[in-house]
């Protein structure tokens, strides 16, 4: 390894000309020596992502890239020409992006991608280049390279696509490696595995530079903590001082927005802010009639190798009104198909669901058009709103779209929107704007707004709050409670995340391929937990 | 409620995938090929339907329009030959019946059978087809890789000239070409369909508006992929621009052109009547412009039938291009 320094002084980055200059990094310095790791955290917007590709030349072609001091070993950064940056990028500087299945090319196999790394900077033969195409898969920990090496990345699994991904930014052995976001789209058990693979990297005497709003994922590999704020860093040193005993209040904000070290009722967004204290909810015990009940639900799939697969299988769970049913399970787990199930989108090949106690899922008794006057009675809320919105469409006319739906008549509907969303803690003025001028949590409350309009009893909710950041991510949930708390809607809630789980749910039900590995009340299912698997979970994510 | 056996084991013996695959593909095939007898089908009905429909004599219409008079004797044999005398569903089965033994009439305006005619005339049509497909195609990938996201003149320039090409009519193109390059300045010759040179002024006629077209839906889906992450990714792998765009970029873009050449495919022969008309070339076009003004209904129906048979083939070409350009496609189907 060949022990460069990245050294950064006083970065600035701005986009636009003129009046509409915006800088969206400045003044920022840092230094990551060979053999440690820095990490830039930060919501998004912060200037995170930006300052990363500033520093492979990749910011763009409208951004003004300016600092005292950018300079990689002996390679000074400062307006390098493209064909400079062509050869330190790849070759010098490894570059991770998010989620692989959109970070690598979707229609190539991924041993192509990681060849054409070595192609671009004439490294060997074409037969040499396959053999460490093989080699390098097989170092960052991928079973059956030769196999896999000719998969597509949507043919392979999350954590399997983004070790190749982590393999092609490897293939030529650079001394710094930058990785934006690398393990938020994945599962806790298999983040654990690629963070290892970063300890290794490091280990081996490359310098690191993450980008990560997850705070335990820098504190697992950070030497050094960049905190970004608006572009500007507001506190930066040690990890275990930064972390530890975090001086600036948007630090502890940040810190203290992590959900699932405190239990359901308590407050998560302004807890930084020191002004409210846990204010744990008045236990229910008294036991809610059953509005959603799933006898063993069955639906199988032809897997990735044709075979049959059962992607639910033998599913049961009870869902009390005003309660909450977490799910929780690693991708794959059927967790999303039995909430599909649920929804009636997806016939399952067994088993029924019954809604207040009248069939609801019932394949060859019940068809769509029985439904479709009690749908009404269920809402949903997904991942990622902005892609179930139409972006042509206003907040208003989405919102209007759904009380359509609900057979709200056309002339109190302006009322209704309002009211929607002000339950939501938005204006009125955002009925006018457009999806995708609004915020990542913006959005999810028109998306929950959008669910309430029908007045439902239930709403499933499936990873509603994995894209965001941890202090957005807060207040939605925070909203979901109150929601729950003021209309007593259930919640059927769907995450990959164990600390939101908790967090949120009354019940909960652990899933793995398929099956209900462990179910039972949250505290139960957490302090106790009786299944391997659960235990696994919960070790995994106390680690990352 | 909860299963606590230990891990799950792993499923039951799996069915053997790969007859089970087979077994798929056959079907989509299978499917396919229906449907492309169907289509067949309603063509040739709708040929018949309207042979029937046609006013006036439908013996003068086999046998030579209204000019023409036959002799008792020959309106004697094509009565009994196409079973005039007989029920209209048994004119039509044997109708079907000639047509599945190849034997689709005889031309009168030809003195030729159909099925000759559109052997002699069928390649230099697919000739022009082809080559202002292929020119169509490499017009629209020069202005989408050259010009999407350059410098802001050249991106404005390569999609105004699009929108301009797209919107010039091909027989005013054709016109004008012959005029500047045949009878002006003498470049190419004006008419005839034996030689290559003779082909560059219709296929440029027939391949700039297709073109246009063509980049216009290249040059949108070819902006979206660029925005894509992978992108990122490549370059930050030490790939040049160009690289990026080639190897990455453009094949993300190039399913909307592959569904509006299947469209175009039929298009082409459909303008190939003005074109070959107005540049006097062999070909289908031409024959069909005879066989529709002088009524020649055998050759008409036989040219309306093979260009139904041409769409079939491409539609063919155009779903195997598909799963060739973006794999994914397959597995999902």
């Amino acid at each position: 390894m060949s022990g460069k320094r990245l050294v950064v002084e006083r970065l600035c980055v701005g986009f636009g000309a003129g009046a509409a200059h915006r800088r969206v990094v400045r003044d920022l310095s840092f230094t990551v020596e060979p053999g440690r790791a820095v990490a830039l955290v930060g919501e998004s917007g912060s200037g995170k992502s930006v300052t990363a590709r500033s520093l492979v030349g990749l910011a763009g072609s409208t951004a003004a890239v300016s600092a005292q001091r950018l300079s990689f070993g002996p390679h000074a950064l400062r307006a390098l020409p493209e064909p400079g940056w062509r050869s330190l990028r790849g070759r010098e500087i490894g570059f991770v992006l998010q989620d692989a299945l959109v970070s690598l090319d979707p229609l190539r196999p991924v041993g192509h991608e990681i060849a054409e790394a070595l192609a671009v900077h004439r490294w060997g033969t074409r037969s040499g280049r396959r053999d460490r195409v093989i080699e390098l898969l097989r170092e960052v920990g991928v079973p059956e390279p030769e196999f896999r090496a000719r998969q597509r990345p949507d043919q392979l699994s999350g954590g399997l696509r983004q070790r190749a991904l982590i393999a092609a930014a490897l293939a030529m052995d650079p001394g710094l490696v930058i990785a934006d976001e690398p393990t938020t789209a994945l599962d806790a058990t298999v983040q654990a595995q690629i963070l290892d693979l970063f300890g290794a990297i490091k280990a081996r005497g490359s310098g690191l530079l993450i980008i990560s709003h997850d705070l335990s994922v820098v504190s697992r590999l950070a030497d050094e903590v960049v905190v970004m704020q608006a572009g500007r860093a507001v506190e930066q040193g040690p990890t275990a001082q930064v972390l530890g005993a975090p001086r600036h209040p948007y630090t502890r904000s940040l810190i203290e927005a992590v959900p699932g070290t405190h239990p359901k009722g308590t407050r998560l967004a302004g807890l930084g802010r020191g002004a409210l204290c846990p204010q744990p909810r008045e236990p229910e015990r008294k036991p809610a009639p059953v509005v959603l009940e799933a006898i063993d639900l069955l639906k199988r799939y032809p897997g990735p190798d044709r075979d049959e697969r059962a992607a639910v299988d033998r599913v049961s769970f009870t869902l009390r009104g005003g309660q909450t049913l977490g799910i929780v399970g690693e991708s794959g787990s059927g967790k999303t198909t039995a909430a599909r199930i649920v929804l009636g989108l997806v016939e399952p090949d067994g088993g029924r669901v019954t809604l207040d106690g009248n069939a609801w899922v019932d394949p060859g008794r019940i068809v769509e058009r029985q439904r479709r006057g009690r749908r009404r009675a269920m809402g949903v809320i997904y991942q990622d709103p902005l892609g179930s919105f139409d972006p042509r469409w206003t907040v208003g006319r989405i919102l209007s779209d759904a009380l359509d739906a609900a057979g709200v008549p056309r002339a109190g509907q302006d009322g209704r929107i309002r009211l929607l969303l002000d339950r939501v803690r938005l204006t009125a003025d955002h009925a006018d704007r457009l999806p995708t001028h609004l915020s990542g949590g913006q959005r999810q409350r028109v998306a929950i707004a959008r669910a309430l309009a029908t007045e439902p009893r239930i709403i499933v909710c499936d990873e509603p709050v994995s894209a965001l950041d941890v202090s957005v991510q807060a207040q939605i949930l925070d909203l979901l409670a109150d929601l729950q708390a003021d209309l007593g809607v259930a919640y059927l809630f769907i995450s990959h995340d164990l600390g939101v789980i908790r967090h949120v749910s009354d019940e909960v039900l652990v899933m793995r391929h398929g099956r209900v590995v462990e179910a039972g009340p949250v505290e139960t299912v957490f302090h106790a937990p009786r299944h391997p698997f659960t235990r696994q979970l919960l070790a995994a994510s106390a680690a990352a | 409620m909860s299963d606590t056996s230990p891990f799950p084991t792993a499923p039951a013996a799996p069915p053997a995938a790969s007859p089970d695959r087979l077994h798929v593909l056959a079907r989509r095939i299978l499917s396919r090929c229906l449907g492309s007898v169907g289509v067949l089908l309603a063509a040739a009905t709708v040929s018949f339907l309207a042979m029937h429909m046609m006013p006036g004599d439908i013996v003068s219409a086999i046998l030579g329009g209204p000019a023409a008079d036959p002799t008792p004797q020959t309106v004697a044999a094509a009565v009994r030959e196409y079973g005039l005398d007989r029920p209209l569903p048994v004119q039509y089965g044997l109708y079907l019946d000639r047509l599945l033994h190849g034997n689709l009439g005889t031309s009168f305006s030809q003195h030729l059978p159909v099925i000759a005619v559109l052997r002699a005339e069928l390649l230099p049509t697919l000739e022009l087809a082809a080559s202002a497909l292929v020119l169509a195609w490499l017009l629209a990938l020069a202005s989408v890789l050259g010009t999407v996201r350059r410098r802001s003149w050249l991106s404005a320039l390569g999609s105004g000239l699009e929108t301009v090409g797209a919107a010039l009519p091909q027989f005013w193109l054709g016109l004008l070409l012959l005029w500047l390059f045949a009878f002006t300045i003498h470049l190419l010759p004006p008419a005839g369909s034996d030689s290559v040179a003779a082909l560059v002024l219709p296929t440029v006629a027939l391949a700039v508006p297709l073109g246009g077209f063509l980049a216009q839906v290249t040059r949108e889906a070819f902006e979206i992929a660029l925005d894509q992450p992978f992108v990122l990714t490549a370059r930050a792998r030490g790939l040049g621009d160009w690289s990026v765009r080639t190897r990455h970029v453009l094949r993300h873009a190039l399913l909307p052109g592959i569904s509006l050449s299947n469209w175009a495919v039929g298009a082409l022969i459909g303008n190939a009547v003005v074109i070959e008309t107005i540049f006097s070339r062999k070909g289908i076009g031409r024959q069909l412009v005879l066989g529709v003004s002088s009524q020649d209904m055998p050759l008409t129906i036989g040219i309306v039938l093979l260009v139904s048979l041409t769409y079939v083939v491409a539609g063919f070409l155009t779903d195997a291009l598909y799963v060739l350009v973006d794999p994914r496609l397959g597995a999902r189907r």
